[in-house]
């Protein structure tokens, strides 16, 4: 359906045609050859009828979009129904005039037209084509309209894998499991149990802070993820060991914060929690040509039956990378016996870049 | 069983965490007349310790590598009361459905402490449900297994259920055929079945459920009864309602 098909839109499109129609009654009468009266009454039921005959270059334009076509096809395309179209409408103009030939007072009016005919022909070129282009300023119109909504959307559901991302943060069974080994700390060793409350406090600010961010120096996140690891080792003892391999470029790289937290969460309570000696938790960042490449890698028990909420954590990082990055990013999980490793890649940003 | 009161009770500590282990023994010395027997940091020391102690009382952790304290209870099959110990309320809920136990959740605090024990004493010398009736009230409804586990003397075996081939009724338990080994598990074929993925596994004889992924041929034999021939050789016989269960269940999978 025409979009300017619609009550109230015909109105005002018809309402656009008068000064076009004005114009070409002047133009007609202009040569001597008609009155006033008979350049209106050939031009004005013709006009109408041509203003609806225009509104199929809409189909014109659209099957042949201006961003996917040859300017020459284009071109010729439309030049060509311009011809056949006008040439149809002038067609058209012959017929009334033969018509009105017939009266009484308008006879001799096809001798009159014959020298004026090309003016219709040549208004009628110019006025399919000039549909044509406002098609096409339509068509644009509505497309940008409609990639408007989609980024609104995209960006909504970006927003939303972020706050999801931020909420889920902080696993209440983490919190549950500490507040046990501190209340065990207090008789054994308070000391070390006053230092648990001040890492888990710390560890919880952080979380807390660092989530209102839109960018983090990887710094941070570092820090953050030390924090972590040393509340689980409390809960773990030997069970868990940390190994990092940090490359000095990286740490002021800029990436989304909390990006690799459920990762390393993850390598604890899927890996490590499996096993009943525990095992290593190797954390890999380095800068190269631009990019930032980041390797967590776990001993883990392949034959560990899955647990429930598997997988969210990682497809939530994954959302958020591509809610960010788009293409730019990649995440990439390896599994090799017992070995569970997560490679992600993204671009290099540093703060002078903003 | 009876115990006299100044009998001392015998208390094993299920834990992976040595921290979650201290508390429950801190807790336990106000409790002259139970003694913690052994402390074990995994379910595959648990099911040793149970046979070797013989505990009147279990603190369980649920949560923990290779057997979950679900696993442990099901392979003890005892009438031990037990006190699960989580940090997740789900968990410790769907074991207080039935009845039999008590649970703990972490933080531990000693007033809830003090009356789970209270509790369990009080269970002690009742009938419990059980082991089996009991994990099968922990395991999520809707679901099916993702692995079995089996004990032999104090050997612990998992096997996966994509490794299972078939299973066999042999009286009161089942035998388990994975990877060529038969392993003996206390339990009915239907009480197995229910537990199975019907997508997967058939049962196609009064005492046979096949794992349809091995299942290479199925042949005539005799009257009525057709042999299902699996990837290894194994020939098992298959009924007349059984194959109509299999037929049922290939056409579905084209």
């Amino acid at each position: 359906m025409h979009p300017l098909l619609t009550r109230n839109r015909l109105g005002l499109y018809l309402l656009g045609w008068l000064p076009l129609m004005a114009t070409l009654v002047l133009l007609m009468a202009s040569g001597g050859h008609l009155s006033w009266l008979e350049s209106a009454v050939i031009v004005i039921p013709l006009c109408v009828v041509y203003a609806f005959i225009c509104l199929s270059a809409w189909y014109t334009a659209k099957s042949a979009p201006i961003q996917r076509e040859k300017a020459l096809r284009l071109i010729g395309v439309h030049s060509l129904a311009a011809a056949l179209v006008s040439y149809f409408w002038m067609g058209l103009g012959w017929v009334l005039v033969a018509f009105l030939s017939t009266t009484s007072t308008f006879q001799g009016l096809d001798r009159r037209f014959a020298p004026q005919a090309p003016i219709l022909f040549g208004a009628g070129y110019l006025l399919y084509l000039l549909s044509v282009a406002s098609q096409y300023v339509i068509l644009s119109l509505e497309a940008s309209r409609e990639a408007e909504a989609r980024a609104l959307e995209t960006s909504i559901l970006a927003r939303d894998a972020e706050l999801k991302a931020l909420k889920a943060q902080i696993n209440p069974h983490f919190l549950f499991n500490s507040l046990n080994s501190i209340s065990a700390l207090t008789s054994i060793d308070p000391a070390r149990a006053r230092d648990m409350c001040v890492l888990l406090g710390d560890f919880l600010r952080l979380t807390l802070g660092l989530g209102e961010k839109t960018s983090v120096r990887f710094s941070e996140e570092l820090d953050l993820l030390q924090k972590y690891v040393a509340i689980e080792k409390v809960r773990f003892g030997e069970r868990l060991r940390m190994q990092e391999t940090i490359q000095e470029d990286s740490r002021a790289c800029l990436l989304p914060p909390l990006l690799l937290q459920p990762l390393v969460e993850n390598a604890v309570k899927h890996g490590i929690a499996s096993l009943p000696e525990g095992g290593e938790i190797r954390l890999a960042v380095e800068r190269q040509n631009g990019r930032l490449a980041i390797v967590v890698e776990n001993s883990w028990d392949p034959e560990a039956p899955p647990r429930r909420s598997g997988g969210r954590g990682l497809k939530n990082v994954q959302q958020r990378l591509e809610a960010r990055y788009g293409k730019e990013a990649s995440l990439r999980v390896d599994t090799e016996g017992e070995l569970f490793q997560i490679s992600l890649s993204l671009p290099a940003e540093s703060e002078e870049k903003g | 069983m009876s115990h006299s009161p100044d009998k001392r009770w015998k208390a094993l500590i299920v834990d992976d965490e040595e921290l979650a282990r201290h508390i429950i023994r801190e807790f336990l010395e106000s409790h002259e007349e139970i003694e913690v027997a052994a402390e074990c940091a995994n379910g595959m020391e648990a099911v040793k310790a149970v046979a070797e102690h013989k505990p009147n009382l279990i603190f369980l952790d649920v949560q923990m590598p290779k057997l979950t304290g679900f696993d442990v209870l099901e392979l003890i099959g005892t009438d031990v009361p037990v006190i699960f110990v989580t940090a997740y309320d789900q968990y410790a809920m769907r074991a207080f459905d039935v009845h039999a136990v008590d649970y703990l959740l972490k933080p531990i605090g000693r007033e809830r402490f003090d009356a789970a024990v209270e509790r369990a004493k009080g269970r002690l010398g009742e009938k419990m449900p059980s082991a089996y009736e009991l994990s099968a009230a922990a395991r999520p409804p809707q679901q099916f297994l993702e692995r079995l586990v089996v004990k032999d003397g104090t050997k612990v075996t998992l096997i996966p259920m994509g490794k299972l081939d078939y299973a066999e009724a042999q009286d009161d338990y089942v035998a388990l055929a994975s990877q060529g080994r038969k392993h003996l598990k206390q339990q009915t074929i239907a009480g197995l079945e229910a537990g199975l993925n019907p997508d997967t596994f058939v049962r196609i004889h009064r005492s046979y459920i096949v794992n349809l992924e091995r299942v290479v041929r199925i042949e005539p034999y005799g009257k009525d009864s057709r042999l299902a021939i699996l990837a290894d050789g194994t020939r098992l016989p298959v009924s007349r309602a059984g194959y109509a269960r299999l037929r049922a269940l290939l056409d579905e999978r084209k």
